[in-house]
């Protein structure tokens, strides 16, 4: 189960290190923008989207498909981005509205559904077995070489997005006046909509920008990772715990838990292949024990 | 013996449902209802010892699968293991029973532990969390689970007091019995004065700690106790399909357990054996017309979440309380008359 001296090897090897740290940063990376949208509509409308991973396949599936067509990465992207956040705003709009303050019970029902209704509906559309994009024509580039390890020009890529898209989505929050209007409205509902500001509005675009992040994560997931059916759900369950031990509504505490989850998974599976899940399970344990807040959330859990 | 005195009722209610269960078991010599009310019996002790979680407790799990797949799995590959049945001889299906719900009780309190002490939102996530822990587990750890194949090849059952589980009929009212006193436990502590320091948590925790109550403690009681009795679901189904699978742990499982409760009525006792019958049958009906099953249900749920929005036995109960109403109404007029 343990392999320490495949670890050890690998840890003393300046080419093993760079390897492995590259492919723990992408999976960190894309861990860092779905749980940033989990974190955001959490943050702000106190609503855990237990079908957020959802939004992940459909973007993964909407670049799949734009890609295949016009041939053109950078539009798939966009695709699915735009796609899963517009699929987002539907959701909100027709679904989760009518659950806002409501028990738990509800809104985990009705996620539950659209969870089963979306996986059944890709496998309509694209069919149940595993689909494959490959690395982009844009990127089959040769890779640069870096302490002697290998980093495809893709990878940089796709962190360099993630960094990006994370700094722009705390600006957007922080900075610009829907950021302002939506965390006002996140206080004092009532308030903000006497102020002739249509609050619903306001949700339904939160939500929406949420659930693009996770579409985009998706749309870069798809050159790396093969594509299913059910593919959400796995992401949605380590996005959690990047925003658990992360805190609960702190983007950068997701960043920095993505990297930490990333890093443990990418070695991790080079010195204990079967505890990898287990280790992930180890660090939010011991992190909801001694700091159940999470490292740099504020939000009470207990 | 003031408990049984106390529930003599439910005592008889229960003894009554056991003999109708066995005859109707017994009785039919076919083997569609034995097969269908075995498969409720795993399903329903899911759901119910779930809804002591969610509608006595207040506490949405959304992992309970995972100790209904791990007292399946537990009960199986002990019986598979044949240095354990050669040990064990006769005794070999009692000890892995217990083994199993006591196997996992004791996992049940290590997650209890951790998740009980959260809000709402962190319980249910964490819950989910472990659960899909517990999935992959099982899918990566081929060589005792079998991975994704499951633990198949039948398990063997040893014949112990003249039960002999081979036999249908045998492991049919086996099951019924581990069913029905399953049920007797959990009524039994949902009414008693445990039940309703259960229900004033739910309620409001924060009042039951002011009057001395040790809300973690009891919380984390009554998540081992329905942990384990959700087990014995578990191994209810691995008898009846002669293996265990790692579905049982998915999240979807859980989901379903959900909705069962959802659908039978959240308030009411056995609300969620009658979501599990419903859900059951719904599930048959769909498949004979499509195969996207999944739609469907998916479609179902959001019309019983967001139009209905509440089970069938809470719409049972509400029409009787009205009846019983207009009786007394109706009484009162012809008594001034």
């Amino acid at each position: 189960m343990f392999d320490l001296d495949a670890l050890a090897s690998c840890l003393s090897a300046s080419a093993c290190l760079v390897n492995q740290a590259t492919s723990g940063l992408i999976i960190g990376m894309l861990l860092f923008l779905v749980a940033s949208g989990v974190t955001l509509i959490f943050g702000v409308l106190h609503v855990i989207n237990f079908a957020h991973g959802s939004f992940y396949m459909v973007g993964a599936y909407l670049a799949y498909t734009t890609y295949v067509v016009t041939g053109n990465y950078f539009l798939a992207a966009l695709v699915g981005g735009v796609g899963a956040g517009i699929t987002g705003i539907l959701f909100e709009r027709l679904i989760i509205s009518r659950v806002y303050g409501q028990n738990l019970l509800m809104q985990l029902l009705v996620c539950y559904a659209f969870i089963l209704i979306v996986d059944d509906l890709v496998k309509i559309i694209w069919g149940a077995e595993y689909l494959a994009m490959g690395i982009p024509a844009e990127f089959r580039l040769p890779p640069l070489r870096f302490a002697g390890g290998f980093i495809p020009p893709f990878y940089l890529f796709l962190v360099g997005v993630a960094v990006a898209i994370g700094l722009g989505s705390v600006l957007l929050v922080t900075k610009t006046r829907f950021g302002k209007i939506v965390r006002a409205a996140a206080l004092n509902a009532p308030m903000v909509s006497a102020l002739g500001i249509r609050v619903n509005v306001y949700f339904a675009l939160l939500f929406g920008f949420g659930c693009a992040l996770a579409g985009v994560a998706g749309a870069l997931a798809a050159p790396v990772r093969s594509l299913t059916p059910g593919m959400g759900l796995g992401i949605l369950v380590e996005s959690f715990i990047v925003t658990v031990i992360g805190g609960m509504g702190s983007i950068p505490g997701a960043f920095l838990a993505a990297i930490i989850l990333g890093l443990t998974r990418s070695i991790g599976s080079v010195g204990f292949p079967l505890f990898v899940d287990g280790a992930m399970f180890m660090i939010m344990a011991l992190v909801l024990i001694f700091r159940p807040t999470g490292l740099l959330g504020q939000g009470a859990v207990r | 013996m003031t408990l049984i005195v106390q529930f003599r009722r439910d005592l008889l209610i229960a003894a009554i449902g056991l003999a109708v269960l066995i005859a109707i078991g017994l009785g039919i010599e076919h083997a569609w209802p034995r097969d269908f009310l075995t498969s409720i019996f795993a399903a329903g002790l899911l759901a119910m010892s779930l809804n002591m979680l969610i509608g006595y407790t207040g506490l949405v799990s959304f992992g309970h699968a995972a100790f209904f797949a791990l007292g399946g799995y537990i009960f199986g590959l002990l019986l598979q293991s044949p240095a354990f049945t050669g040990a064990m001889g006769a005794a070999s299906v009692p000890v892995a029973l217990v083994a199993a719900v006591v196997g996992t009780g004791l996992y049940a309190v290590v997650i209890g532990a951790i998740c009980v002490r959260l809000t709402e939102i962190y319980f249910a996530f964490l819950t989910l969390a472990f659960q899909m822990f517990l999935y992959s587990v099982i899918l990566s750890w081929v060589d005792l689970t079998g991975g994704d194949q499951g633990l198949m090849g039948g398990i063997p059952r040893p014949e112990f007091l003249g039960i002999d589980l081979g036999d249908q009929y045998h492991r049919y009212v086996f099951c019924a019995v581990l069913f029905v006193v399953c049920v007797m436990i959990m009524r039994i502590m949902t009414e008693s004065p445990f039940g309703y320091t259960l229900r004033m948590i739910r309620d409001n925790a924060t009042r039951a700690a002011f009057l001395g109550v040790n809300v973690t403690r009891v919380k984390l009681i009554c998540f081992v106790v329905s942990s384990s009795i959700a087990a014995v679901g578990g191994v209810i189904l691995a008898l009846f399909t002669s293996g265990a699978y790692p579905e049982w742990a998915f999240w979807a499982q859980s989901g379903e357990a959900i909705f069962m409760i959802m659908l039978g009525g959240l308030n009411v006792f056995l609300g969620p054996v009658l979501g599990a019958v419903a859900l059951r049958i719904l599930n048959d009906v769909v498949q004979m017309y499509t195969s996207h099953t999944e739609i469907v249900i998916g479609l179902v749920i959001m019309f019983v979440v967001l139009v209905l929005r509440r089970g069938i036995l809470d719409f049972v109960k509400d029409w009787w309380v009205e009846k019983q109403q207009a009786r007394l109404a109706a009484e009162n007029r012809n008594g001034r008359e």
